[in-house]
């Protein structure tokens, strides 16, 4: 299969893979996929309450190439974002960014699901009701 | 220049993507030929990616194109045409090639019938099999992990009222005896079972298959395509019917095989599964591929003087690779490490995904436990039927080694294998929870 040059620069160079602790209130974290399914993605933020802003995002990923690429890419748009603005963020826009075939667009559903899920973590931790989360 | 060492010839092979994967150094007079591995030349052209797919097909030996060489050019003729010498001298160069087989596997050259590799013997003989002993029978023995070949081969002949058995495999990939013994009833025309699987290279027990067999009063097949031209194979001793083999996995051309069938104690003959102008003692019609068998006949003569020394050599280098990656935590070497062909191994590494695998190694061909190309991302049926999960036959990786295989091409091989898979650990939210002794199993994974 032939990766773009997005995809291999991600997998090559991935951004912001790492662990938050996921004790801490101001953290969510999401854990999507599964490993029969051959993808496993663990994406984390970690928020300033006062501003809603997400300051710092980690992620591990358990996959090809376009989800690792996927997860990376998310990691990287979620800084500096407000929770709406990174709750905004589709599928469509990561597989775009990093040109995936048709066969890989789970890998960027997936990482949706990811931010979505550390979003909604985020959320029950601090007292709200959590995400209606999409069941692709 | 009596004594004197000569560098005749350098070839070195370079495809498309510019990987240099064999080189050799003829020297002497053309009769001592030798191929004198030149490990500072090949040091210094240590061209990425290295191939160890060996066990999907191996490169052309120099010297079976050059035994190829006329026949491709000159002498032209149809071995058929019995009027001639273009005609006369194709056939001596086809009976040539037929000596240096049967002398390779231990059977007369009257045995041996061409095919267009191990495909087409594999249908041939089960097909032609089944046909011809009808009235005996319709009863077939397999096992789950033969290759395609021969399972949908299998698989046409229950569709055509025949039924067959396939036998499992333990965690080793090696079938149970008793398993075969039970299996074996009146109707029971053929046992085909593989010599050394393609994925692992596990050797069945060849010799007490065919004794079961015969008792019972069925032929014996294997599929030897793996095997031949790696380990001795000797059809009388090893108590072979007929055997299915290819030039393309021992340093052949592509496109060239052979059926080994049996001519007495007993005779077994197979029903012709191609029509025509009665070829190959009417088994197999169609105008022979004299390049082809000349270059499968070199290739024989070559593995029957060199096997030893090979495999010596590459079951060192194996075992140095599987030996420096099992050093990996949590990584398994798959089937039998006891039976098994010496130049394979099949390691899996837990917690890395396979295709994120094979894009880790891209300094390296090799086959994964992934059927990356189809749509479906499959893993292996072989690892699975040696009880594996699907995670972990998904991150699997086949090494297979050549005769041209260098040891600063295995040394590069592990030092990139370890580095990928440790990068893709230390990405990966299982290796975490690993680590951390987390039971994955417990873990309610998202559906998706």
């Amino acid at each position: 299969m032939a990766y773009s040059d997005k995809v291999i620069d991600h997998y090559s160079n991935p951004r912001n893979v790492g662990t938050l602790d996921k004790s801490k209130k101001n953290v969510g974290t999401g854990l999507v996929g599964a490993p029969e399914c051959g993808d496993v993605m663990r994406l984390q933020i970690e928020v300033d309450e006062a501003t809603n802003t997400i300051t710092d995002a980690k992620f591990k990923t358990f996959g090809c190439g376009s989800a690792i690429a996927s997860s990376s890419l998310a990691t990287e748009w979620l800084k500096g974002k407000s929770i709406d603005e990174a709750l905004a963020i589709d599928n469509m826009e990561i597989v775009e960014e990093l040109a995936l075939p048709p066969v890989k667009i789970h890998c960027s559903v997936l990482a949706e699901d990811a931010i979505k899920s550390a979003i909604s973590d985020y959320r029950v931790k601090n007292g709200l009701p959590a995400l209606e989360l999409a069941h692709h | 220049m009596a004594g004197a060492v000569i560098i005749q010839n350098v070839s070195i092979f370079v495809e498309p993507k510019k990987t240099v994967y064999l080189g050799t150094v003829f020297y002497g007079r053309p009769a001592d030929r030798r191929p004198l591995p030149c490990q500072q030349l090949l040091r210094a052209m240590l061209k990425l990616p290295i191939y160890l797919d060996n066990n999907a097909t191996t490169p052309l030996d120099p010297r079976v194109l050059e035994a190829m060489m006329p026949y491709l050019t000159d002498v032209f003729g149809n071995a058929a045409s019995r009027n001639h010498p273009f005609g006369w001298a194709a056939e001596e160069g086809v009976d040539y090639a037929r000596e240096q087989i049967a002398q390779l596997i231990g059977c007369d050259s009257k045995e041996i019938i061409f095919t267009s590799g191990a495909t087409e013997g594999d249908n041939l003989g089960i097909k032609g099999v089944f046909e011809m002993y009808a009235q005996k029978g319709n009863h077939i023995i397999t096992t789950t992990t033969e290759h395609k070949a021969v399972l949908d081969t299998c698989k046409h002949i229950e569709k055509i009222g025949g039924r067959v058995t396939y036998l499992p495999v333990d965690e080793l990939g090696l079938i149970s005896l008793a398993d075969l013994e039970a299996a074996m009833t009146p109707e029971t025309i053929l046992v085909t079972i593989m010599y050394g699987n393609n994925e692992t290279g596990t050797i069945q027990p060849i010799r007490e298959i065919a004794a079961i067999a015969h008792k019972h009063g069925a032929l014996f097949m294997t599929d030897g395509t793996q095997a031949v031209g790696k380990i001795p194979v000797d059809v009388i001793a090893d108590g072979i019917d007929l055997m299915a083999f290819t030039a393309h996995k021992m340093y052949g051309p592509k496109g060239v095989g052979a059926l080994y069938v049996r001519r007495k104690n007993p005779r077994v003959k197979v029903t012709a599964q191609m029509d025509g102008g009665g070829h190959e003692r009417g088994m197999r019609s169609g105008t022979l591929n004299v390049p082809g068998i000349v270059g499968l006949g070199k290739a024989c003569e070559l593995c029957r003087l060199e096997m030893a020394a090979d495999a010596a050599r590459l079951s060192v280098l194996r075992d140095r690779l599987q030996a420096s990656l099992t050093e990996l935590e949590e990584s398994y070497v798959n089937g039998s490490v006891e039976h098994r062909l010496p130049h394979v191994a099949n390691i899996s590494f837990k917690y890395v995904e396979g295709e994120g695998l094979m894009m880790g190694v891209k300094d390296l061909a090799v086959s994964s436990g992934s059927a990356c190309t189809s749509a479906s991302l499959e893993p292996s049926y072989v690892l699975k039927a040696l009880g594996l999960s699907d995670d972990l036959a998904h991150s699997s990786l086949r090494f297979g080694l050549s005769r041209f295989t260098t040891d600063e091409q295995i040394d590069y091989a592990i030092g990139h294998v370890k580095e990928a898979v440790t990068k893709l650990r230390e990405m990966s939210p299982l290796w975490e929870m690993f680590q951390e002794g987390i039971d994955l199993s417990k873990i309610e994974w998202a559906e998706h």
